[in-house]
């Protein structure tokens, strides 16, 4: 599913490097979840994953594609086999609910057809039935999360990345997103999700890989903070 | 496809006022362009035109000739009669179509016909203009032959080609049409920027949009083909307007005004603006094609 190997990135300009040899492997259905400080790497590994950065050195793996040697045009394609959902929950402010996760589905070429049929059953899966009409600043943080992470699966991806998803809501509604992503995972998409949150790793007990300045320090399964 | 059109119209509104400096820029620099093309095919016309009917004179001494060409004096009947020999003579009549004698009653007439009105036209005598040989060449480009026959010629005080008259007005015209490709080539070069930082603004304001669209997959044809096609939709605008402006300029100042004041001259016409035209929209798409295609580079890396 994921597999990176002895992968460094150096950013220009900065002394240290963002990420030092770094492997990993996760295979399908794992449940993985990224700790450590900020700065520590968290994000630049998601970069690589979502091939928004190319690592200095080192090879990147992900569902099956070769990240380092993939060409340009084929990028996007990749990114339709995968969901991501960001703390920012990244929805556009003048469309409804319903128009978001619709549009994800539009820029891809899928039909009326598919459109219409799918955005209800995802909407009614996360739980949002009766607000597709609402824009996303009629809702509160949890329910755009909750629309961040319908259009992520509407796709049905094989592999979920989430940085940071609980990091702009409050204790109780973190839980309610975890206990989405959770069901999202048994489902049998494989999840990779950064985080500060140690309540939240600690009572899943998944796989924690813990992250230092850019290193693997820590590859724990059923770890806890 | 519906969505595209959408993006464009909704990139095209919210960048009007750049929008419509993009079609400012390219109507001005293209018609510049037209009309400078105009003006060479005109060049080309008059040339064909001009060049047929150009004549070398040869023009005979009189009595006010400068001594160091004319040391003789005024051309006495009997050197009149040897250069007349002279243009009979096989090895010459050959180039020669036809000429004639302009005694010095007949360039008087003339002279008073093309001065009329001016000063000049009251101090002028007869005599004080030049009995001139007007030969016409079957091939008016070999006037050199007449010109090298006949000077030094006794009797005889220069030999002039017409077209040395023709080609100071030419290179005039042309180095007019020259300074407006160039002015049109700076224009078009700030066209081009203007393209492109129109399309960079677009990109800016759509930035949420374009980051969203990245990461849910969307081809970068799909996210890039409403940059291009509005920066091509504002430069074929601009184009057009230029096009109907070489027309216009074609139809109401060429033809109904130059052709009416100066109606023994062959001016371009509607068939040459028709030429034109197409040529003045595909330089414009092709332009916005290639400022959008070097803005997307920049601007919108996947």
């Amino acid at each position: 599913m994921i597999s990176i190997a002895n992968a460094s990135k150096h950013y220009k300009g900065a002394p240290k490097p963002a990420l030092n040899n770094v492997s990993l492997e996760v295979e399908k259905g794992d449940f993985v979840f990224l700790v450590g400080a900020s700065g520590s790497g968290k994000s630049s590994l998601m970069r690589l994953m979502l091939r928004e950065d190319v690592p200095t050195k080192g090879s990147v793996h992900v569902l099956g594609e070769n990240l380092v040697g993939i060409p340009s045009r084929r990028v996007p394609f990749f990114r339709r086999r995968l969901g991501v959902v960001f703390q920012d929950f990244r929805l556009l402010p003048n469309k409804t609910v319903a128009q978001n996760v619709a549009f994800s589905l539009e820029v891809i070429g899928k039909s009326q057809g598919f459109i219409q049929e799918s955005v209800p059953d995802v909407l009614r899966l996360v739980g949002l039935e009766g607000k597709a009409d609402r824009l996303p600043s009629e809702l509160s943080g949890g329910e755009q999360q909750r629309v961040a992470l319908a259009r992520a699966i509407v796709n049905k991806p094989a592999l979920l990345l989430a940085d940071e998803p609980t990091g702009n809501l409050d204790p109780a509604t973190s839980l309610d997103i975890m206990s989405l992503i959770e069901r999202i995972n048994a489902s049998g998409t494989t999840v990779i999700m950064a985080t500060h949150d140690q309540s939240i790793v600690n009572r899943l007990r998944k796989r924690v890989v813990e992250l230092r300045d850019g290193e693997i320090v820590r590859d724990e399964i059923g770890g806890s903070y | 496809m519906k969505l595209v059109f959408s993006e464009v119209a909704q990139g095209l509104r919210r960048n009007l006022s750049m929008v419509i400096s993009v079609i400012l820029v390219t109507f001005l620099s293209l018609t510049f362009v037209g009309t400078a093309s105009l003006l060479q095919m005109q060049i080309g016309q008059m040339k064909n035109y001009w060049y047929d009917r150009a004549q070398v004179a040869v023009y005979m001494c009189s009595d006010v000739s400068a001594a160091d060409s004319c040391p003789q004096g005024k051309a006495s009947p009997d050197l009149l009669e040897r250069v007349k020999e002279k243009l009979e003579s096989p090895t010459l009549s050959v180039y020669i179509d036809e000429y004639y004698f302009e005694d010095q009653q007949q360039a008087y007439k003339t002279f008073q016909d093309q001065f009329e009105g001016n000063a000049v036209a009251q101090y002028v005598t007869a005599d004080q203009l030049n009995e001139t040989f007007w030969v016409k060449l079957v091939d008016s480009t070999k006037s050199q032959i007449i010109t090298e026959s006949f000077t030094g010629v006794a009797g005889v005080e220069e030999v002039r080609d017409q077209r040395s008259y023709l080609d100071q007005i030419f290179s005039i015209l042309n180095a007019a049409s020259i300074a407006a490709i160039g002015i049109a080539v700076l224009m078009l070069f700030s066209a081009a920027l203007l393209i492109s930082t129109t399309i960079r603004l677009s990109a800016f304001s759509r930035r949420r949009e374009l980051g969203i669209m990245r990461l849910v997959g969307a081809s970068n044809f799909y996210i890039q083909l409403p940059f291009i096609l509005e920066g091509v939709f504002a430069s074929t605008v601009g184009s057009i307007f230029a096009g109907l402006a070489v027309l216009g300029i074609v139809q109401f100042f060429v033809q109904g005004y130059l052709a009416q004041s100066l109606p023994f001259t062959s001016f371009v016409g509607l068939t040459e603006g028709l030429i034109v035209f197409p040529i003045l929209i595909g330089v414009g798409i092709v332009l916005a094609a290639f400022a959008s295609g070097l803005a997307i580079r920049r601007y919108l890396r996947i």
